[in-house]
């Protein structure tokens, strides 16, 4: 216990996390990290006591973790059910429903990837008392990939093949080809109840995506939709926890009110979308909260679409890196509160490349190396080289504020350095479709997880196979390509002991720094609030969802 | 009478027909789609999205997609709500309840104190309390509602802690009590408004009557003012007020959207805000129905009873 908590705060980005404190003034950080440490010394309750209200902007509605779904539903996911094996917040696999996470190392992945073996354990009971068993696991892995079924991921679960049920207590299977990534898609993959959904016809609406059943720490109670879910301790769990006889997600769609609500007491922890940073200061001062913030996986970028005429020129994404401001955009429009970043990779990644060249903000040097590179401005100050101009669009979405002030803010900037931005703003539902996919943009600023999980595989993000505009399937939306890209991507793919693997990594991290196709701005970092007394909180960069492990939550006893 | 009726339920269902016509149309027209959302979720693919709105169906010609509606519609199957999977009258049955209760009482507090008020300042017209009464309606029109909520709730729940600060009943309670308490501030909220909106009609409306010849006639045959006021006054006053609740009612249960977000009650206007922001067009279509069907209906019941009440009227 008082291990993970050392762990999460203070073990893996040590640096970042004394850069970032320097930011965000260390009172901030500091005061939450030695509270937190605290606490771990005081013991959770022998048996569950009390109950946690968690309040979410969003409402989670999709129960069945296989089907397409927001953060939030997540939230019940991690709840209610188990995967073979989670992951920690240093991106390392803990066994949930395996005994042991299976590697090269103990067998259970033959050394070229290809056979995997899973030990399950034993005696753990569903929530309805039927034993769960390989034959479940079984169960899972064909339901994603079943042609009806409208699964939200297939990726990696394609790829296997004859799948066997040695035993109630063991599975294995074969992969098409080594694919490392593959632990990492099976850690979100929670293991659903084969006696419930077999006899479904359309598992799409069977009964049991209102009313889940799984091996987790708490067990559904009831859904009042559009208002909140309640579930309650089960007191057959296996692994630690839980300690709280009902968790209850409580739906509240303004942040206003949900940091209201915070306040007054109404909910004792703010979940997605969190404290918004202009409460902040107010919200680390109130009396009986705790305030952490946290970094999340995700990042902000200017991302360029690279088959347009104005970004081919490497030259030009390189000076407009150097004109972009990261410094003030992150002081003055997001109170200071997020991590600046030189990479797509989260810096408390174990595959994290800390050695990036940083970022100077320098108009000058932006100039020189437009004027070296031969654009030379027009008649109206605007540069041109060859018949092109330097002029392009920029987009998000509609209605975000701090980002369309970035975008006033970098365009300013530009125009310093003779390169005209326009701004194109688009209701979300219009820039995420096709404008987005199939790269209709000139240039977009947006937030990107490019990882699943903690698996440093970016290969639906970065390959050339991967670009939708050009026929791939993937989200490079860039239309970036690069043959030395693609090559470690797959070289990476194949390697499954992190040590080995990092390399391919970390370069490809140095190409991207070097090649720009998006400029990298700053790692997000979001505020949550506790009540005091909440124990067990602990922030994970490799999942999406703050309840990950609220199984271990407890209030501490005065 | 009976003509009449069929009459006038024959032009409702062919008004349903267009309205669902237009209303699907725009809805599958506007760009983006039901999936977009989706396309910043770590790991997503065209490929995946593709296939999934292949397995909606979503990918079939604009006509097809409408006439499967329409003619699971017939048979009586509203579709399945694209974000939890149930059944669409099951989702707007939920919150349909909730708005119920919030926009019932609500009612009954602006019609009853609105209707006192109104007859009150047309009978003693220019007196103190007909200014303070109209000043009143005009700050009461003015002041956003979300603001006001938000004011609310910091005087009654933060400062005095007197009330809960939204939700509609606390979670593991629910008992009558809990639901009465919850409902004091949202339902106040939202009278407020509608007591400033029936206190000028009422007011407007028993000017008119009381001004008209057989009031005075009844004062001249020696008719206590008070029985003048209840038998001959507000009776006629009132028959305005049938079409106008008639107009009132599809707003009333169509829910109240600011009231749910600051107060976070589960009605029908978040429903309806969160299925359009998620593009889950069976809902927002279900919902759409739902409020013409209130609206035909509404409409024809303030007409029936005005009828009833006015034999002055013959429905032809």
């Amino acid at each position: 216990m008082s291990d993970k908590h050392r762990n999460a705060i203070l073990h893996p980005n040590r640096r970042q996390a004394l850069a970032m404190m320097g930011m965000v003034g260390a009172t901030g950080l500091v005061m939450p990290a030695i509270l937190g440490r605290d606490k771990a010394h005081a013991a959770p309750p022998s048996a569950p006591k009390g109950q946690v209200i968690i309040g979410f902007s969003q409402e989670p509605t999709v129960f069945n973790p296989h089907m397409l779904h927001i953060e939030v539903d997540e939230g019940i996911h991690f709840s209610v059910f188990d995967p073979l094996f989670n992951v920690d917040p240093e991106g390392k696999f803990t066994p949930a429903l395996a005994v042991e996470v299976p590697t090269v190392e103990n067998g259970g992945i033959s050394a070229d990837g290809l056979n995997w073996k899973v030990k399950l354990r034993d005696g753990v009971k569903w929530h309805d008392g039927k034993p769960f068993t390989a034959d479940d696991v079984k169960f899972t892995l064909d339901l994603v990939v079943d042609k009806d079924f409208r699964s939200a991921r297939r990726a990696g679960h394609d790829q296997v093949r004859d799948i066997k049920v040695v035993s109630p207590t063991e599975i294995t299977w074969r992969m098409e080809k080594p694919y490392a990534p593959y632990a990492s898609i099976l850690a979100a993959t929670f293991i659903v109840p084969k006696h419930i959904l077999e006899p479904e016809k359309d598992r799409n609406t069977a009964p049991f995506n209102n009313a889940p059943v799984g091996t987790g720490p708490f067990k559904w109670v009831e859904r009042v939709a559009g208002d909140h879910i309640e579930l309650a301790a089960n007191a057959d769990y296996y692994g630690d926890g839980p300690y709280l006889e009902r968790v209850i997600y409580k739906y509240i769609p303004d942040l206003t009110v949900l940091y209201t609500q915070f306040k007054t007491g109404d909910i004792d922890v703010t979940g997605l979308q969190w404290i918004t940073p202009d409460h902040y200061d107010e919200a680390k001062a109130l009396e009986g909260k705790t305030v952490q913030v946290v970094p999340g996986g995700t990042v902000e970028s200017v991302t360029f679409n690279m088959e347009k005429p104005q970004f081919k020129d490497r030259a030009v994404r390189q000076a407009l890196y150097h004109a972009l401001d990261k410094t003030t955009i992150i002081d003055a429009l997001y109170y200071g509160l997020p991590a600046p970043t030189e990479t797509y990779m989260p810096q408390q990644s174990f595959y994290f490349n800390p050695d990036l060249p940083k970022h100077e903000f320098d108009i000058e040097k932006a100039k020189k190396i437009l004027d070296d590179a031969g654009w030379k401005p027009g008649e109206d100050g605007i540069r041109a080289k060859d018949g092109v101009r330097l002029s392009f669009s920029n987009s998000t979405t509609a209605g975000n504020h701090i980002r369309e002030q970035v975008q006033q803010f970098m365009q300013q900037s530009f125009k310093d350095i003779g390169v005209e931005m326009t701004i194109s703003n688009l209701p979300p539902a219009v820039m995420w479709g096709e404008y987005w996919m199939q790269s209709k943009f000139d240039s977009v600023v947006v937030g990107l997880d490019f990882l699943t999980g903690p698996d440093p595989d970016t290969s639906d993000y970065f390959l050339t196979s991967s670009i939708n505009a050009k026929g791939g399937a993937g989200q490079n939306t860039w239309q970036y390509s690069n043959p030395e890209v693609d090559k470690l991507l797959a070289e990476g793919g194949q390697v499954f002991v992190p040590e080995e693997r990092k390399k391919a990594y970390l370069k490809i991290q140095e190409i991207m720094r070097d090649d720009l196709p998006f400029l990298p701005i700053f790692q997000y970092a979001t505020i949550r609030g506790r009540k005091k007394g909440m124990t067990g909180f602990t922030p994970n960069v490799n999942n999406r969802i703050d309840s990950w492990n609220v199984g271990t939550w407890y209030w501490e006893q005065a | 009478m009976t003509r009449y009726l069929l009459n006038r339920l024959g032009q409702s269902l062919v008004l349903l027909v267009l309205v669902s016509m237009i209303g699907f149309a725009v809805l599958n027209l506007a760009p983006g789609g039901p999936l977009s959302q989706f396309a910043l979720t770590p790991g997503m693919t065209q490929a995946d999205l593709d296939r999934i709105s292949a397995q909606m169906g979503l990918d079939r010609p604009l006509v097809v997609q409408y006439a499967d509606w329409f003619w699971r519609l017939l048979r009586g199957d509203w579709g399945r709500s694209f974000r939890d999977s149930r059944p669409v009258l099951d989702v707007i049955g939920g919150h349909f309840a909730a708005t119920l209760l919030l926009m019932g009482t609500a009612t009954v507090i602006s019609v009853t104190i609105g209707t006192w008020v109104g007859i009150k300042g047309a009978t003693k017209r220019y007196s103190i309390f007909d200014y303070a009464a109209t000043v009143g309606a005009m700050v009461a029109l003015s002041i956003p509602t979300f603001w006001f909520g938000l004011v609310a709730i910091y005087i009654f729940s933060l400062k005095l802690g007197w009330l809960p600060a939204g939700n509609m009943y606390t979670i593991g309670n629910g008992s009558f009590l809990d639901y009465a308490i919850h409902l004091i501030m949202p339902a106040m909220v939202l009278a407020l408004v509608d007591v400033a909106v029936w206190s000028r009609y009422m007011r407007t409306a028993t000017l008119d009557v009381i001004n008209q010849d057989f009031v005075r006639t009844a004062r001249a045959k020696g008719m206590t003012p008070r029985r003048v006021l209840m038998k001959h006054v507000v009776g006629n006053a009132l028959l305005p007020m049938i079409t106008l609740a008639g107009l009132q009612v599809p707003t009333l249960l169509g829910g109240a959207l600011v009231t749910e977000t600051v107060f976070t009650w589960p009605g029908m206007g978040r429903l309806f805000l969160d299925s359009l922001g998620y593009q889950d067009y069976p809902v927002v279509m279900g919902l759409l129905m739902f409020s013409a069907i209130l609206v035909l209906l509404s409409n024809l019941a303030a007409d029936l009873l005005t009828a009833f009440v006015d034999p002055r009227i013959r429905l032809t």
